[in-house]
């Protein structure tokens, strides 16, 4: 154990638990917005009482999606010094725009929306949501800038002995950015809308509160197709891109070795990374990857054996996560176009409901995937093709990393037992009666 | 010209939020002082929590500019304090879950847990933060290669700890007053004569901490060069003076205003005694890392400083709006938190 691996790890367990709440916050904000609009426009406190109910249980885990961000700000500097000092020109300024543009916002108007029912007339104190859900999502968006420029960087010159700004607006704009953003804000919306769904199906099934869980689903299932349905479109896209931006990430997940044109695509194989092939490779698609990544069925797909060893990823962790994430947005696919079309009859289909309250954590599950996809496959780089992670690690003793790692694996199991238990006992307790909501 | 400037927002950046979350981390700490019975622990926690969050983000904000202007400085410095950082993280994150959590489930037990984490987690970042910027004002040990020769306990020299002492001094009074201002009846009398209480050991110590200054730093250096500079030390002392003076008005509200201004001048009296360094080397002044050696490049600074200019002014307009909507007094009638 050194002090690379140990911060590895470490900021492994930080982004890990930080996104298994943010996803949440920016989806559930939306949802919570659009339905106190629904209320002030059309005066139906029904849905009132879901912007509180549902707002509840956005509270709990905002609170634990804020307070696991800052440590990751930080990260960079305590565990990652010389990575900061080397690309703090471009990667800091886009987390300090972040959080003067941002996470200002955000933070402040939350407590707005939270401690304003009585002090604001209903419009303001909508505007207040929707401020908080734009600012999410312009959080985020900040944030996967910076992680897109580790990802692919642009932009930049080396001089001084670092990397420099050289045009902020490619940096910005680039087209791995605006994928990415779109990817993971429409994971963030589809996890948000299944975790409503799934609390909507509990619900209902035990005919508990069924009239108002049925109106939230209604509203839930619509943002949750569409988001669905958009992912999937946009996930052809993002492969099309890393033929040109992320090659060794891209044939790792396609455990691809040799490069060829007209590849084709397997349902099934099983890498052997040490002897740099596939032990197994069934169901042969003939010219699907060459297809997906080209968008020509006889294009060239570059193999892993065209990179030296030191510079290709570990396939497993890009291979398997790959294939789960995509698996799990078919299925979203399906739940939500079938929840669609049974809106309007949920009481009378209670398999579909059961499914339902199952499927809560699955977004959870891919959106942590397609990360471990996009992190391990960009190793073993920090910066793709710039910077090697083994560079970039703070002069720092293993005692002090060993101790903080312990000391937040601690503190991060009791945070998330906690949260995930009151968010729980919440979901199942349902909505406060109408007088009390208006308290 | 342009890294001047980040120089001065920087340290302003870190003194608002010294000013802010002063308030909340102080009077964290002195809860379990203050509140008699759990009614009064959740007029406390109602009293900051429309507040803490925005708060918070002038550090994010603090640390995301360090980052951004002056990269090396950022590198260096986090990695140097990495335990005394690393402490301040963990407090905080355990200072700002009570405010969801602790009313969630109606148990005693529950309670006590997160009201003991607030009061940790408002008392630890109070202290190490002094600690940490004491130690910053005197120089730690910084090699040429920008590495830290020392350990935690290289920080807890006695001027270290007398930062540590005043800062949790001025932050106790600090959030007293504030309790002051949002209470009635018999909180707000405890309040207002703990703030009083305070007082005087605060102002013993932020003389001794001025003295201790000329001693243990070079931060006097800058002011011996242009001696107008001095009015911001003299600010600070006017601050807390008037703070007294407000106190025994019951002006709670100028108080505050008063004490405020103690926090900024204080914060400032040393980033100004540190220019041009942002951390001092107490090996060799040639290894500090100053505004020449670690700034960002000047087109990064330049988009910064138009960010800075846009939205900074913007922030501080909404956040005073939140600041006057809620101004009202916590009453028993009207918790936040149940």
């Amino acid at each position: 154990m050194d002090a690379l691996l140990l911060s590895r790890l470490q900021f492994a367990v930080a982004t890990y638990f930080h996104f298994l709440f943010v996803p949440l916050t920016l989806g559930l904000s939306l949802i919570i917005a659009i339905m106190e609009t629904i209320y002030v426009r059309s005066g139906d406190e029904d849905y009132k009482r879901m912007a509180k109910f549902w707002g509840k249980l956005f509270l709990i885990n905002f609170a634990v999606g804020i307070v696991t961000g800052i440590t990751l700000e930080f990260q960079f500097g305590t565990n990652w010094s010389r990575y900061s000092s080397y690309v703090g020109d471009i990667f800091g300024s886009l987390l300090a725009i972040e959080a003067t543009t941002s996470f200002f916002l955000e933070s402040t108007f939350i407590a707005v929306w939270a401690f304003g029912w009585n002090r604001l007339s209903p419009k303001m104190h909508c505007v207040s949501i929707w401020l908080v859900a734009i600012a999410s999502s312009l959080s985020a968006i900040w944030i996967l800038i910076a992680n897109s420029w580790m990802q692919h960087p642009v932009g930049y010159a080396i001089r001084n002995g670092r990397a420099e700004l050289t045009d902020f607006l490619a940096v910005v704009t680039q087209k791995f950015a605006v994928l990415t953003i779109m990817h993971v804000l429409s994971a963030a919306y589809i996890l948000a809308g299944f975790f409503v769904l799934g609390i909507c199906a509990y619900n209902i099934l035990r005919k508990q509160h069924t009239e108002f869980f049925i109106k939230s689903f209604r509203v839930a299932v619509v943002f949750t197709l569409i988001f669905a349905c958009f992912e999937v479109f946009e996930g052809h896209l993002h492969g099309g891109l890393l033929q040109h931006t992320q090659p060794t990430k891209l044939a790792a997940m396609e455990s691809h070795w040799e490069t060829t044109s007209s590849a084709p695509m397997y349902l099934l194989s099983i890498p052997d990374p040490e002897h740099e092939r596939n032990l197994l490779e069934v169901g042969k698609i003939p010219y699907l990857l060459s297809l997906l990544a080209t968008h020509s069925p006889t294009g060239v797909v570059r193999g892993l054996k065209d990179f030296p060893k030191d510079e290709r990823p570990n396939v497993w962790l890009a291979y398997i996560p790959f294939r789960i994430m995509v698996t799990l947005a078919g299925i979203f696919v399906i739940l939500a176009v079938v929840g669609w079309f049974k809106r309007n009859k949920l009481e009378s289909s209670p398999g579909y409901l059961r499914i339902m309250q199952y499927a809560i954590p699955l977004p959870y599950l891919a959106a942590t995937m397609g990360w471990t996809l996009t992190e391990t496959g960009r190793q073993p780089w920090i910066v793709y093709g710039l910077m090697r992670t083994s560079q970039s690690v703070s002069p720092i003793a293993v005692s002090q990393v060993a101790t903080t790692l312990v000391g937040f694996i601690a503190l991060y199991s009791l945070l998330g037992f906690s949260a995930f238990y009151l968010i729980a006992k919440f979901a199942r307790k349902g909505p406060e009666p109408l007088a009390a909501s208006n308290e | 010209m342009l890294e001047t400037i980040w120089f001065i927002l920087w340290g302003v950046l870190w003194a608002v939020y010294f000013m802010l979350d002063g308030f909340d981390l102080g009077l964290g700490s002195l809860m379990p002082i203050l509140a008699k019975n759990d009614t009064e622990r959740k007029i406390i926690y109602s009293s900051l929590g429309p507040f803490w969050d925005g708060n918070e983000v002038w550090l994010i904000t603090a640390g995301g500019v360090t980052f951004a202007a002056f990269p090396t400085t950022y590198a260096v410095l986090f990695s140097s304090l990495y335990s005394a950082l690393m402490l301040i993280l963990f407090a905080l994150i355990i200072r700002a879950i009570p405010f969801e959590f602790r009313g969630q489930i109606d148990s005693p037990a529950w309670r006590k847990l997160w009201d003991t984490c607030l009061v940790i987690g408002s008392f630890l970042p109070a202290l190490l933060f002094g600690v940490a910027f004491a130690n910053i004002f005197k120089g730690i040990p910084i090699d040429a290669n920008g590495i830290y020769q020392g350990t935690l306990f290289t920080l807890l020299n006695p001027y270290g700890l007398l930062g540590g002492v005043l800062f949790v001094l001025l932050f106790t009074v600090h959030g007293s007053v504030w309790l002051s201002i949002k209470t009635e009846g018999e909180l707000h009398d405890r309040a207002a004569s703990m703030a009083k209480k305070l007082w005087a050991p605060l102002l013993v110590v932020a003389v001794v901490f001025l003295v201790a200054t000329a001693f243990s730093t070079k931060l006097y250096n800058n002011y011996l060069k242009m001696p107008p500079l001095l009015v911001i030390p003299l600010l600070a002392v006017l601050g807390l003076v008037m703070t007294r003076v407000f106190m025994a008005k019951a002006a709670f509200w100028k108080a505050w205003f008063a004490s405020s201004l103690t926090i900024v001048s204080a914060t400032l009296f040393g980033v100004v005694g540190l220019y041009p360094s942002l951390l001092p080397s107490s090996l060799n002044p040639a290894y500090s890392m100053t505004i020449y050696n670690s700034a960002s490049s000047p087109l990064t600074l330049k988009i910064m400083l138009v960010v800075a200019l846009i939205f900074v002014p913007l922030v501080i307009a909404y956040q005073a709006w939140v600041y006057s909507l809620f101004r009202h007094k916590v009453s028993e009638e009207e918790l936040v938190y149940h």
